[in-house]
């Protein structure tokens, strides 16, 4: 029963992993750019749904829908002025402009709210434990709010990729930008389109989390940020479904090794089995592979 | 002026900057017109132009994005702090100077070791799968890092891990770092360092293994192709940078009295790879400069002490959206060219263009 619980909270956290991970392969597949203040941006949502609760007094869903709107609004506004100007320009460029929005996020945060961690409300998400066994085997209610909220956002996005046209669209600029652009795909609302979803994601993943782990303060988006980055990598960046495998398999892995391998190194076992995967599928679990042409 | 005579003078150039500030802060240092927090950062900027100048072997000449640079200046800082403790309460070494430079080097080979050891998997992919894993690395070896406890027990060195009951006196006490270290590190010994690592790679990059390198990054099957060994000098350029980081990094370590791992965080390697790309990638001097201008930039702007941070967060978004504007772009290149024009003005060639000019 202490392996089926672990293997519960492994499924939650890497859940909230999926989530973050989508964002990022999203951004990565469509922008081709890493986006490091991804992970930020799930600090803001946080905050905006604690002041929600805690200041605004507004009821648990509208502080949800509040800091998803807050963070699509801010997604946008990230790409419009900071990485829209560097379209054309090297990845290395981009992606220190990424980590500077990083910083700049983290340190308003700073301003805004102060060094000191904030304990998140718990009871943003109400939902009755489950006791499964006849006793032996208890899940939060959080833990399963999370995985049905994982469920329903992978349903709801391979039917947006899938049949929609804004979403037939990102596939098309992911594959092939310029081609794209030539067939009449405005490339720019389709990237301001991907960051727009991203962000919102990010917004419901940094709620779950801090619902999870209550203690909110300006770096708690920076290290879920980077696992969950390892998670897109990890099942193939640029690909929805690795993203979730990806995900889950990571939040599995960490949970595992730190109930039963030791709790100091779960995260080097973590990165670890992130090289090896690489080495043994250079393109992550489910990426394509591409081959190389002279 | 062909191209061997302008590489003389930019690696002069290069090493005159450096020579000049250090003489520059040795008279201020004298007279006394430096202020105290500037002090401190002396041995700090020089290793962090140290940094930055190894990682703008890989960055910039090998051109292979490395996330994880502060995991070895964090296996070099350990290494510098248990070897210089060992030399001086086991073996009795009161030198200061000697042991200085034995845990430099100690230091500098642990390092190239664990380059070695993840530059074998690591140089296998390419772009950003090449980054993350180096990126996870640098994780894993700052996770190590807090497990590893060292005392020095007599003559005896004892290393264990997840185990703190070791006899003697603890060096290294797991996640709560390296403990009453030995502050052994000078100002020279840091400029000496900058000069070596400035030796060390602006030699490289001169010699044919460095133009074996820079064939790989610009077109690595053409290179193959030729037979350049491509795995060899990229190993090359990746072991050696470590090799300097791991310097930097025992430098670095012995400046404070403690150290804890969590010093050698993801951001530290974002920070220097800042430097690099702030200074020009595959511009060694560039590095240098932007690397200690940036150390003593949240010094001066220490008045404005809870914005500095952020101030900094929006001036490296700035200057990336400036230098990477088209417009700005044309301006400093007719700019540069206005200033070439007044140099060679001086020296009047004869330009053989075409047969209506003769």
């Amino acid at each position: 029963m202490a392996f089926l619980s672990s293997l519960v909270n492994g499924l939650s956290l890497g859940s909230i992993y999926a989530i973050i991970a989508l964002g990022y392969t999203m951004v990565y597949g469509i922008a081709k750019m890493l986006n490091f203040a991804h992970g930020d941006v799930i600090m803001v949502g946080a905050y905006i749904a604690f002041c929600g609760a805690q200041y605004w007094g507004l009821p648990p869903v509208l502080c949800v829908l509040c800091a998803m709107a807050v963070c699509t609004v801010l997604g946008v506004t990230i790409e419009r002025l900071a990485y829209r100007p560097l379209r054309q320009a090297t990845s290395l460029a981009v992606l220190i402009t990424a980590i500077g929005m990083s910083y700049l996020l983290q340190n308003l945060a700073l301003q805004i709210w102060g060094a000191n961690p904030k304990s998140f409300p718990t009871d943003l998400i109400a939902f009755p434990n489950l006791s499964l066994f006849s006793g032996q085997l208890k899940v939060s209610g959080v833990t399963v709010v999370t995985v049905l909220a994982n469920l329903v956002i992978m349903v709801a996005l391979t039917f947006f990729t899938g049949k929609t046209k804004m979403g037939k669209a990102m596939r098309c600029v992911s594959e092939d930008r310029g081609a794209a652009e030539l067939m009449g795909i405005n490339v720019n609302r389709t990237i301001s389109m991907t960051f727009a979803i991203g962000s919102a994601l990010a917004a419901i993943a940094g709620v779950l989390l801090c619902t999870a782990y209550p203690t909110l303060q300006p770096t708690t988006g920076s290290m879920p940020g980077i696992k969950a980055f390892t998670a897109a990598v990890f099942g193939g960046i640029g690909s929805i479904p690795g993203a979730m495998v990806g995900g889950l398999l990571l939040g599995i892995i960490e949970i595992l090794s730190r109930a039963y391998i030791s709790t100091e190194l779960a995260d080097a076992i973590v990165f670890a089995v992130l090289i090896v995967v690489l080495l043994v599928r250079p393109t992550g679990l489910l990426g394509k592979q591409v081959r190389e042409k002279v | 002026m062909n191209a061997k005579r302008r590489k003389l003078i930019y690696n002069l150039s290069t090493y005159a900057v450096v020579v000049i500030a250090f003489i520059w802060c040795q008279m201020l240092l004298n007279s006394g017109g430096m202020t105290r927090s500037l002090k401190g950062q002396l041995v700090p900027i020089c290793c962090w132009i140290t940094m930055a100048v190894s990682l703008n072997l890989v960055v910039g000449i090998s051109g292979e994005l490395s996330l994880g640079h502060a995991g070895f200046m964090s296996v070099g800082a350990f290494t510098g702090i248990i070897i210089s403790g060992w030399l001086q309460h086991g073996m009795g070494m009161e030198d200061t100077t000697l042991r200085l430079v034995i845990a430099l080097v100690a230091g500098g080979l642990l390092a190239g070791v664990a380059g070695v050891l993840i530059g074998i998997p690591v140089l296998r992919l390419r772009g950003d799968y090449l980054a993350i894993v180096t990126l996870a690395f640098g994780e894993i070896i700052r996770n190590v890092m807090n497990c590893i406890y060292v005392s020095v027990d007599g003559r005896a060195l004892n290393i264990d891990f997840l185990n703190p009951n070791l006899p003697g006196k603890l060096l290294l006490n797991g996640p709560n770092g390296a403990v009453s270290v030995g502050k052994i590190a000078t100002f020279t010994a840091g400029f000496i360092l900058v000069l070596v690592a400035l030796f060390v790679v602006l030699n490289l990059t001169n010699s044919r293994s460095g133009r074996a390198i820079m064939a790989i990054r610009d077109a690595r099957i053409a290179a193959e192709s030729v037979g350049i060994n491509a795995t060899k000098y990229k190993m090359m350029a990746f072991v050696i940078s470590a090799v300097l980081a791991g310097m930097a990094g025992a430098l670095y370590g012995l400046n404070y009295s403690t150290l804890v791992a969590g010093k050698f965080k993801f951001d530290q390697s974002i920070n220097v790879l800042v430097f690099v790309v702030l200074g020009g990638i595959g511009n060694t001097l560039g590095s240098v400069i932007a690397a200690a201008a940036l150390t003593i930039l949240p010094e001066l702007l220490r008045e404005f002490s809870n914005y500095r941070m952020l101030v900094y967060a929006i001036v490296l978004i700035l200057v990336m959206l400036a230098t990477n504007n088209p417009l700005i772009q044309q301006v400093t290149r007719n700019l540069a060219a206005r200033v070439k024009r007044l140099f060679s003005k001086k020296q009047p060639k004869v330009s053989v263009k075409g047969g209506d000019q003769a």
